[in-house]
């Protein structure tokens, strides 16, 4: 187990460093970013005064480095926008984030688990046809068009929830449903299929002939085995979310980091999109860290070796 | 009798598929006494594993069975609920299974596993439970016992998971076990040790124990009664002494000629074996289930041809050399005219 | 009929035709497609108006099903007088374009790479996986946003960026396909023979992987149209005038709650569309290898 540990971070790492040096990259290929900051009325002494100042003239590799020795200690820049440090604007909004997406993913666990299980048990019944049909549509279902409508149902039309904000819990919502939605489907298939796959083992059948209880049976020893991918599957749609969570902020007008990454990028604001891209890979990346250790954890023949 | 552990009367299991029905097991009937084994032999697919899952109602969702009786020590579980039957299973009836290696629950410990049982039929939990299971495995031979406890199945070879299977089975000691080919998946020389384990602890124990196999030599060694099956009938069943002395039906020729004696084949001379396949149990029969197959199973044995007494109300089944103790059944009559068998009080 | 036992022989074609007939998921999802492709190919012929026609006296005309529609205006009109059920029509190009465009470039970069990986192994199956992991751990929708807004959005961009970004799955797939064919035997039999590594690839690798292309083909597809949608919607895809059908509901966002045909008929259509894309992948997977479903 120690050593699966050791060689999933190092790897952790490396994929790290390499989104850090593509996204570094990407937002610097095809435009200045003096000009950028400069903005478009600047002289050319003034942007080239931004150049030299900021060292945009110096080899992109270089520049790379001393970007990554002070993102490493936290320091990720000044915000064209904000004129605040790009650290302090993104740790102020992730926790909204954070929030909204631990709301969406078990709203969608809570979902989809129990109905991947009640599939698995009566296949080709109605609920495993109409869990089928729901994933089906739900996959289909394009976010921004469900927020809408969910807000011409529950704002406009009913009152019961609130557009727009994120002071109370009622602004999360509808916010969590959409998020969620979109990785329920998935779960719940990968449920239905390692339950189906698991029921038919013969552990299972070995546990039916000591004369377990059907729940025990169940429970206890089909999920248990059954819900090993599932974690995996769970931690990388919580890691998707991040992505999903600047479409939904933007129309709920939540003041994640999201939102953040939309305003920023509208606005040229380099610094703090590049800020973005790294702290959300980086998540993504520390989450599925996680998960494939929790993965190994729960698989004794991985756990013990 | 008061001896009996198992009666079935009668036993036909289908399964319909793609429109048809398949006619796994057709009308089988089987006792066990207490203390007795039963040797259920057979190639694959011929019903032996189907008629034990049907005796526990363990049978696929699909599968229909029609049994006119099914009695435990004298008592019918034949309409028992799912409930009820959870109950037998395990405390009354326990079943061993032919893969060791994913017979156990990988996630769990060999503690965690057998302990379940105690507390799920007799109420036994904690130290008291742990201390029972130390005990069971010591018998069937593991040691160290509590450090095999708190290991996991992949920690455990095939010989040694197998023991802990039938150590898990015998934990509330059931007056029957049926073992499924127990031995198939293991090394031949842990075979033998499993074998004789288990007819050591079937002494102890008195349980019935039925043995499913395909292997004439576990018989040999483990039967005290043998029931011969073929595409979902029994064709044959009796003492062990008597189907090995005076085997009536083609098949169970066939089998016994199957084996090669070291000594008794000469060079160059061809292993016997039963020409043809196994039909398909689709659907209703039109014509003799052994059709084509009897190579020439009867042809040397001329003068071993079985005086065949029938049995009154049963079709084409007969007491062979007039003793109860062994019953040979035909599935046909052109099977029977075939077999060139004397029949006294003759039918045909 | 004799109980011995039956061999009977289908030709394989004969019994992929009968189970597509009777798949209900994907003759609904095959025939819808092939009716969105009919309307995007004759759409000059089949739209009544020119879709990029305003006629502000018009504007924000409902739909004839209401009851100030009228028959000129199917669908009604937009916030410039625009026909929307022209604009519709023609946004269904847009949204096959987009589809098929960025699944196109994602396949051939997606397949290269994981048939490389699958057949070769080694390091080149270490190298491809390790940039599988890193195009997974980058927010594909970010990464899309920021291009586009440094690029400038425009219909070639979003299908280059898309096709750029949504390779994964099809390296996923296409890597454990060719492994599996990789350890058959008659691949076995061709290198043994001596056959070029390109000839093995093309003639037997490759038709033996195709079904999974096209299944993963499919539902990217899909998912470039939902993600071009997502991008128009915020500004970042498709730009104006484009009858994009994400764009639709953006423009439309603002009023929505007085002229819901809006949103709503945009919206469908992309609901619509992409169910029935998937229904088609979803089928193509059930009816080629009926042991894969789930």
């Amino acid at each position: 187990m120690i050593s699966y540990a050791l060689k999933r971070s190092i790897l952790a790492i490396l994929v790290a460093l390499t989104v850090s040096m593509i996204s570094f990259s990407l937002l610097y290929i095809s435009s200045d970013p003096a000009i950028a900051m400069a903005g478009e009325t600047a002289s050319d002494a003034d942007i080239e005064a931004i150049r030299e100042l900021y060292g945009f003239d110096r080899p992109i590799v270089v520049q790379y480095w001393e970007w990554l020795k002070k993102a490493a200690s936290g320091d990720l820049g000044k915000s064209y926008y904000f004129r605040t440090d790009v650290s302090h604007l993104i740790a102020e909004r992730l926790p909204t984030t954070m929030t909204l997406g631990l709301c969406a993913i078990i709203f969608a666990i809570g979902l989809a688990v129990p109905l991947g299980v009640a599939s698995a048990i009566r296949p080709n019944s109605i609920i495993d046809r109409v869990s089928l049909f729901l994933s089906v549509m739900g996959q289909a279902l394009p976010s921004f068009w469900f927020a809408l409508i969910l807000i011409v149902l529950f704002s406009v039309n009913l009152r019961w929830l609130p557009v727009s904000g994120s002071d109370t819990w009622q602004h999360f919502i509808m916010p969590t449903i959409v998020l969620g939605y979109y990785a329920a489907p998935a779960i719940m298939r990968l449920t239905r299929t390692g339950m189906l796959e698991v029921l038919s083992t013969d552990y299972i059948r070995t546990a039916r002939a000591k004369g377990l209880r059907p729940p025990v049976v169940l429970f206890k020893h089909a999920l248990r085995n059954a819900i090993i991918p599932v974690v995996s599957l769970a931690a990388v749609q919580f890691g998707f979310m991040l992505g999903g969570s600047i479409v939904v902020e933007t129309i709920f007008a939540l003041h994640g980091a999201g939102f953040l990454a939309w305003e920023s990028i509208t606005r040229n604001d380099l610094p703090t999109v590049q800020g973005l891209i790294l702290a959300f890979s980086l998540f993504y990346i520390i989450l599925t860290l996680i998960a494939d250790l929790i993965n190994a954890w729960l698989d004794p023949r991985i756990r013990i070796g | 009798m008061a001896d009996q552990v198992l009666n079935v009367e009668n036993l036909s299991i289908d399964i319909p598929l793609s429109g048809d029905i398949l006619h796994a097991v057709d009308g089988i009937s089987i006792s066990v006494n207490k203390g007795e084994t039963l040797c259920i032999v057979g190639e694959s697919g011929c019903g032996k594993s189907l008629t034990s899952l049907a005796i526990m109602d363990l049978l696929p969702q699909k599968a229909v069975r029609t049994v006119d009786k099914l009695e435990l020590n004298g008592s019918s579980i034949l309409n028992y609920s799912d409930r009820q039957m959870s109950d037998v299973r395990g405390s009354k009836i326990g079943m061993i299974f032919q893969e060791p290696m994913t017979s156990l629950n990988p996630s769990f410990t060999v503690e965690n596993q057998m302990v379940e049982t105690l507390a799920r039929h007799r109420n036994i939990r904690g130290k008291e439970a742990k201390k029972l299971a130390v005990q069971m495995l010591e018998k069937v031979g593991i040691t160290p016992a509590k450090q095999r406890l708190k290991q996991y199945p992949h920690q455990l070879s095939g010989g040694l998971r197998q023991r802990v299977m039938i150590a898990m089975t015998l934990l509330c000691e059931p007056e029957l076990i049926i073992a499924d080919e127990p031995t198939t998946a293991l090394d031949v020389t842990i075979q033998a040790q499993i074998l004789e384990l288990l007819t050591r602890l079937q002494a102890d124990f008195n349980t019935g124990l039925i043995l499913i196999t395909h292997d004439l030599g576990v018989v040999a060694k483990s039967a005290d009664r043998v029931a011969v099956m073929y595409a979902g009938q029994i064709v044959e069943e009796g003492s062990v002494y008597e189907i090995f002395d005076n085997p009536s039906h083609p098949y169970t020729r066939g089998l016994l000629s199957c084996i090669p004696v070291p000594g008794k084949i000469k060079r160059g001379e061809h292993l016997g074996s039963i020409p043809g396949m196994v039909p398909s149990l689709i659907g209703e029969f039109t014509e003799c289930r052994f059709a084509g197959r009897w190579g020439d199973t009867l042809g040397k044995e001329e003068e071993n041809i079985a005086h065949l007494t029938p049995i009154e109300g049963v079709d084409y089944a007969f007491l062979v050399h007039g003793t109860t103790d062994h019953v040979v059944r035909f599935c046909c009559n052109s099977c029977l005219k075939k077999s060139k068998s004397k029949i006294s009080k003759g039918v045909n | 009929m004799t109980n011995s036992p039956q061999i009977t022989s289908t030709s394989p074609i004969s019994g992929v035709k009968s189970r597509v007939l009777r798949h209900k998921g994907m003759m609904i999802g095959s025939t819808i497609v092939v009716l969105v492709v009919l309307i995007a190919i004759l759409a000059p012929l089949i739209a009544p108006h020119d879709p990029y026609h305003q006629d502000l006296l018009n504007r924000l005309k409902p739909p004839v099903w209401d009851s100030r529609g009228t028959w000129e205006h199917i669908f009604g009109t937009d916030h410039l007088g625009r026909d929307y059920l022209s604009r519709l029509i023609y946004g269904s190009r847009i949204s096959l374009l987009i589809g098929i465009g960025a699944a196109l470039i994602s396949g051939i970069i997606g397949t290269f790479l994981g048939v490389m990986a699958g057949y070769f192994g080694g390091r080149v199956d270490m190298v491809v996986t390790f940039l599988i992991t890193v195009r997974l751990s980058m927010p594909v929708v970010l990464v899309a946003l920021a291009v586009v807004a440094i690029v400038g959005g425009s219909l070639q961009v979003v299908i280059g960026v898309l096709g750029l970004l949504l390779w994964d799955r099809f390296a996923v797939v296409m890597r454990s396909s060719t492994l599996q064919i990789r350890s058959m035997d008659y691949v076995t039999a061709a290198r043994a023979v001596g056959c070029s590594t390109t000839r093995i690839l093309m003639t037997e690798v490759m038709p033996n992987v195709v079904n999974n292309l096209i299944v993963i083909a499919t539902l990217e597809i899909a998912h470039a149209i939902i993600l071009e949608a997502a991008l128009s919607f915020l500004g970042l895809g498709v730009q104006p005038p484009l009858p994009s059908w994400g764009l639709m509901v953006s423009e439309g966002k603002d009023m929505m709650l007085f002229e819901p045909w809006l949103i709503t008929i945009p919206g469908v259509a992309l609901f619509a569309l992409v169910l029935s894309v998937n229904l088609l992948g979803d089928g193509m997977r059930d009816v080629t290898a009926p042991e894969n479903r789930n």
